[in-house]
């Protein structure tokens, strides 16, 4: 970052500053986890119940499933924590988000027109927030998954104090 | 109407009095209600007539009358208990004959006046008024006015879309554009030929299976073109059906456009009006206007025609009838009729749609080729499949014969798509075209832009390509830049909205 002073190379865009909270690992974990239990479960409960003829039919496929969960449980949050990256300057909010499709946001202060901070009952429980910034566009939403708790409070308010100092209806 | 609820008598002092719906609106809806009657009424008696004639009549009449009459006695009280008024800042309505409703909308907020008159409507001399503020909820931002004197309709527009901004504008008031008789041509060549043409088979079935006459039907046709092999029927009946569609596709075409006209009125109006039967006036703000879409649709394209359509804030889309033509200012029509319309609605002397734009990396086209590869080979691996499970030689036949088909087709489309690519800045407008089946070059005013994505899939980023997304409150809310190069692209966005990526950039 910040090697802005040479100007020979291509032109190209730097990471926003600041990562998600470290603890938004384990909370995209246990979300594919807890997700991927309930499908498991679901198929496991249903090859104890039905008769023996379809029960290879159910648990190979559960198998299976249980297998991708693990594998993406173990590898997606990592490599999501490396990709997530937000900024904040006086003009506009910058996000970074994806994984095998990355993509960069910009929405200028100017043109923002809600602020949300979301939080889910894992979320609560890992001390999280999600916070969402919207713009005049149906297209245009911010999204800043797993942030600590206090510092999407903290955005909400700075955001939704400058936005409201801007004139005009952000369209 | 003497209730202490009457709402003609708040405020006496108001100069805005309150005013009734026009009376004409009951015999326009006994037409209607007539047409209902006649075409429900005439199948079903046809059918009650097959058993007894007397019995027809005994039941569909009364039936008729009893609509009637209700429709007369429903609409009077309708009228009546109807009011609706234009005060300094807002318009009100008030209705309802059971629960009574109140609805006030700010007269700032208003964007559109649309007016319509079906031809039951139109002989009446009366319009159905459209009073929309294009924000969301079905119910929240419109006020509909069925039905007011057409002079009525048209002062409401007049008075409602008027700002009086007399902000020293250049006068380039009156006709943008006119309808040409010719352009007709280019309605046949649209996507709802061949839609109307299997549906009018559709059609034909299905009301045949209602009878149980399908088999009969079927074994008729059969019959009818059994001399002529099967090559030989097959093409009668393909013929029938494009013959169809066309005259379809034409009726439709006429009865939407015809008298197509494009105005632009003082106070920074544009005006459609347009329609054979059904006649609509629709309005958009100009102020609303945030740049124009120039659609060529392939058929069209390869006539060199295109249709012009208006990227605008507050112009509501779905839940509405008409909802895909309320945007269109220009119906397909020459390029160059297409181009010089989009230049006079920006108020541009050369059009930006017809600027030449910055073709995009070879890489982008290798993209392209790939997923019309990749397309083309589902149909032909699922037969193949399918056929050797089944052992169809029938399946694998058509295997074959889609692969030999649809290769070469998707292959055109795709180095066609490839083609179509490109970007520029011409002005005040950020320019982007893609697309083969439906081209589109879109022209977005730069100060319109309230927002940028730059996306990457992970092949796009091996590649050097990105595309680049320009958010707006107008339109479809966001017009991409497709595969363009990464750093073509980003240099592109910081000139074309400066200073938006600015801190995120830098030199490698």
């Amino acid at each position: 970052m910040g090697e802005s002073g040479s100007r020979s190379g291509e032109l190209r865009l730097r990471p926003p500053v600041h990562r998600v909270h470290r603890t938004a690992v384990t909370w995209w974990r246990a979300r594919i986890l807890l997700a991927g239990a309930v499908v498991v479960a679901a198929l496991v409960v249903a090859a104890v119940l039905l008769p023996g003829v379809v029960r290879p039919w159910l648990l190979v496929p559960a198998a299976g499933f249980a297998v991708v969960t693990v594998v993406t449980a173990v590898g997606m949050p990592a490599w999501w924590y490396r990709v997530h990256r937000w900024e904040v300057t006086g003009d506009a909010v910058y996000t970074r988000t994806g994984a095998l499709w990355q993509e960069w946001r910009v929405a200028p202060m100017s043109r923002i027109q809600t602020v949300d901070s979301d939080r889910g009952p894992l979320e609560q429980l890992f001390g999280l927030a999600t916070l969402t910034v919207t713009t005049a566009s149906a297209r245009g939403a911010l999204r800043i998954p797993g942030l600590d708790h206090g510092v999407a409070a903290d955005l909400v308010q700075e955001l939704t104090e400058t936005t409201q100092a801007t004139p005009g209806d952000a369209t | 109407m003497t209730g202490r609820d009457d709402p003609a008598r708040d405020d006496p002092a108001s100069r805005y009095g309150w005013r009734r719906l026009d009376a004409r609106t009951v015999r326009a809806s006994v037409v209607t209600v007539a047409g209902i009657c006649v075409a429900a009424g005439v199948p079903t008696g046809l059918g009650i007539a097959s058993a007894s004639v007397f019995w027809a009549l005994v039941t569909v009449l009364p039936a008729s009358a009893a609509a009637l009459v209700a429709t007369v006695v429903v609409e009077r009280v309708r009228l009546r208990r109807t009011r609706y008024r234009v005060s300094a800042d807002r318009v009100e309505l008030v209705k309802g004959i059971v629960v009574r409703s109140r609805r006030s909308v700010s007269r700032e907020r208003i964007r559109t006046v649309d007016l319509t008159a079906g031809p039951q409507v139109r002989i009446f001399g009366i319009v159905t008024v459209k009073i929309d503020t294009g924000e969301g909820g079905s119910a929240g931002g419109s006020v509909s006015l069925y039905a007011v004197g057409r002079e009525e309709g048209e002062r409401l527009r007049a008075e409602l879309l008027d700002r009086g901004r007399g902000d020293g504008e250049p006068a380039a008031d009156g006709r943008l554009a006119t309808f040409a008789p010719r352009w007709v041509r280019y309605a046949p060549l649209s996507v709802l030929t061949p839609a109307l043409g299997a549906g009018a088979y559709g059609a034909v079935l299905q009301v045949a299976q209602w009878f149980d006459l399908q088999a009969g039907v079927i074994t008729w046709t059969a019959g009818l073109l059994g001399g002529l092999g099967l090559v030989g029927a097959l093409a009668v009946v393909v013929a029938a059906g494009v013959v169809i569609g066309v005259v379809g596709s034409l009726a439709l075409f006429v009865e939407m456009w015809w008298n197509f006209r494009l105005d632009r009125e003082p106070g920074g109006t544009l005006r459609v009006r347009r329609g054979l039967l059904t006649v609509r006036s629709i309005s958009l703000e100009e102020q609303r206007l945030r740049g124009v879409e120039l659609v060529e649709p392939l058929g069209v394209r390869t006539a060199g025609a295109a249709r012009v359509d208006a990227v605008a804030t507050g112009l509501r889309s779905g839940g509405d009838d008409d909802k895909a033509d309320r945007k269109t200012l220009l119906p397909a029509a020459p390029r160059g009729e297409a181009d010089r319309v989009a230049a006079a609605v920006l108020r541009e002397r050369t059009g930006p749609t017809s600027a030449a734009l910055t073709p995009h990396p070879r890489a982008a086209r290798g993209r392209r080729i790939r997923w019309a590869l990749a397309g083309a080979a589902v149909p032909v691996l699922t037969l193949t499949v399918l056929g050797g499970l089944l052992s169809s030689a029938v399946l694998l036949h058509l295997a074959w014969i889609s692969a030999v088909l649809g290769v070469p087709v998707a292959l055109a489309l795709a180095v066609d798509a490839y083609r179509n690519l490109g970007h520029g800045l011409n002005g005040d407008y950020l320019v982007a075209r893609h697309g083969s089946v439906r081209r589109s070059t879109v022209a977005l005013q730069r100060r319109g832009v309230i927002g940028l994505n730059a996306r990457q899939s992970l092949f796009q980023r091996r590649r050097g390509l990105m595309t680049i997304t320009t958010t707006t409150a107008a339109g479809s809310g966001a017009y991409s830049v497709h595969d363009v190069g990464a750093a073509e692209g980003l240099a592109f966005a910081d000139e074309a909205v400066p200073g938006l990526l600015g801190p995120l950039l830098e030199h490698a």
